[in-house]
């Protein structure tokens, strides 16, 4: 509205708005444009790369870039260790991404109760983030001791003496459920910040919608049910897309916590070892594109759709 | 406002949850100081939650030993990369905010999936390419590729906090004869520094927390603490009295920032959620 007024009682000004959006216009472009450049060549440049190297044999040490088709792609389909990866990644996500959501909605509730010391709780509950995998890992490691699957290690010790038997565990030294076990160290990272993206969300929902459903005889079970759960669903459908990439990508958790283990293998210590390792670039490369895609699945609706409603607004 | 106005012992259940929770989120730093200030001794498996007889100072001279060089490496990849990564987020976040130019639209969502993006998608790539370029093995081919990869993230904080300041701003400004270089500088830069602290603990945070890209770029003179530390713990000769103070190095940094500074902290996680 200003720029409409203004064009009509002072013409002056339009033609400073004609050079505006002439040269100033390129010198807004030329800005970006490194940026932009970089960008362009080290994500898209390299995915294309990448692709390329996933359809040749290439060996690393060799130039060698003989094509071979999808080759790469189908061998890793019938790969034994790629199958545990994609069932480790699966049983991981579910516990992770459950976990997170389930203790993060927990606390957010609580903490949502106008309690005293909230801000206190709220910093403690999200600390985590701020450390690294890495250094995560190294830790639970050592509550979660692998060497010995006894009562006498870290937290099997604290169950033990608390009477909770049916706890004590081998915990990652276990085949298949071992990566449940890793899966816990990322939700005590992870779950503060789902807390904070849920409290966010219930902040949002305005209190004369519970106070009128209180009004009309809701219990304050029903009150969340009813009310407050379907108000607070984007904010469920947020962090399933922000905690699945997550798990998609875990890498340097489990590198910390079990090594190059085999039973605890997924996709992004596959691609490591394979490349690095084992200089079967072909294969290394195919399986980020296999990762690169399983992202894009997740991510590119939701970017979409958070931009679109994004303009609407 | 029933519950809010409820006295206390109506929702004092509400504590012990909360308390059983903070308990849970601590029992990992309880154990990192409570091994770190063990001495070599008295670290055992079965009396790890025990308090430590004194405090054994010793690990933590060690580990400091060991990993210094490595610290010192992480301060020399992480200052300036956030420092980059600040100045150039403000100006992509300014023109992507402000320029409506032709193509904006498509600009922004494409350079917003580099921040999603599986690493492992482009890392045999970037790996070829550093060693082609002279840039891998030392530090700053990894300040560049944080610099690079962290374009995304830093252009949507700036953009999001621009786009908040009002168009007839820019209009006065205009009027006054600024420029885009003027207005950039004289009136949007003071006001976005809040923008800068979340862009620099966001863009140190992620550096300094990296290990993908420390582990293939950097030779062994120049592991930053990440990669430093999980070899250190991956040897068995190290106690783990000694790996637990050197844990505890390696989070101080982040730790502190979260500690001194974070409601920064937090928003730039928030923004990583893609909502403000």
């Amino acid at each position: 509205m200003a720029v409409a007024s203004a064009e009509k009682t002072a013409p002056p000004i339009r033609k400073s708005r004609g050079n505006f959006f002439t040269l100033q216009h390129w010198w807004g472009v030329l800005w970006v444009l490194p940026s932009l450049i970089a960008v362009m060549v080290f994500v898209y440049g390299f995915i294309g790369w990448t692709a390329r190297v996933s359809v040749s044999a290439w060996k690393g040490l060799l130039a060698d870039y003989t094509y071979v088709g999808f080759q790469n792609f189908t061998d890793l389909a019938s790969d034994q260790r790629f199958a545990i990866d994609v069932q480790n990644t699966a049983i991981f996500t579910v516990v992770f991404v459950l976990g997170c959501l389930g203790i993060g909605l927990g606390l957010a509730i609580l903490l949502d109760k106008g309690i005293r010391a909230e801000g206190f709780y709220r910093s403690l509950f999200l600390f985590p983030m701020a450390i690294s995998f890495i250094v995560t890992g190294v830790v639970w490691r050592w509550l979660m001791n692998p060497a010995r699957g006894d009562r006498l290690s870290g937290l099997n010790l604290v169950f033990d003496k608390l009477g909770l038997d049916f706890l004590v565990n081998s915990w990652h030294g276990t085949p298949t459920w071992g990566i449940a076990a890793v899966a816990i160290p990322a939700v005590w990272q992870m779950s503060g910040y789902t807390m904070a993206l849920y409290l966010a969300g219930l902040r949002a929902v305005p209190e004369s919608l519970r106070e009128a459903a209180r009004v009309d005889g809701a219990s304050e079970l029903q009150v969340y049910r009813k009310v407050v759960m379907p108000l607070i669903r984007p904010v469920t459908l947020s962090a399933i897309i922000i905690l699945g990439h997550i798990s998609l990508k875990v890498f340097d958790l489990i590198i910390a916590m079990a090594g190059k283990q085999v039973a605890l293998d997924v996709p992004a210590i596959y691609m490591w070892t394979t490349t690095f390792d084992g200089f079967f670039f072909g294969r290394g490369a195919a399986i980020g594109i296999v990762l690169l895609l399983s992202v894009a699945v997740l991510v590119i609706p939701y970017l979409w759709y958070t931009l679109r409603q994004e303009s609407d607004t | 406002m029933t519950t809010l106005a409820a006295p206390g012992s109506r929702r004092a259940w509400v504590y012990i949850p909360l308390t059983m929770m903070a308990l849970f989120y601590l029992v990992p730093l309880y154990v990192m100081l409570n091994t770190g200030f063990k001495s070599f001794d008295e670290v055992s498996l079965s009396t790890m939650w025990n308090l430590p007889s004194g405090f054994a100072f010793d690990n933590f001279r060690a580990a400091w030993e060991a990993l210094r060089p490595n610290l010192w490496n992480s301060v020399k990849i992480v200052v300036p990369a956030a420092t980059i990564s600040s100045v150039l987020g403000s100006i992509n976040g300014f023109v992507l905010a402000k320029w409506k130019f032709k193509g904006a639209n498509i600009v922004f969502p494409v350079l917003l999936f580099g921040m999603f993006i599986p690493y492992q998608a482009v890392l045999i790539p970037l790996v070829t390419f550093m060693s082609k370029i002279g840039l891998a093995g030392g530090t700053w081919g990894l300040v560049l590729v944080h610099v690079i990869y962290g374009i995304p993230i830093t252009a949507l904080i700036f953009r999001n906090y621009f786009a908040t300041i009002p168009e007839t701003l820019i209009e006065a400004a205009k009027i006054d004869g600024a420029g885009i270089f003027g207005t950039f500088t004289r009136i949007m830069l003071p006001l976005a520094i809040p923008s800068f602290v979340v862009v620099y603990i966001w863009q140190f945070t992620s550096a300094w927390n990296d290990f993908l890209f420390a582990v293939v770029l950097t030779n062994t003179e120049n592991w930053p603490v990440t990669v430093a530390l999980n070899n250190l713990a991956g040897s068995q000769i190290i106690a783990w009295n000694v790996q637990m103070a050197a844990s505890f190095l390696a989070a101080v940094p982040t730790l502190l920032i979260y500690v001194f500074l974070g409601r920064y902290f937090l928003s730039g996680m928030m923004s990583g959620a893609l909502k403000e």
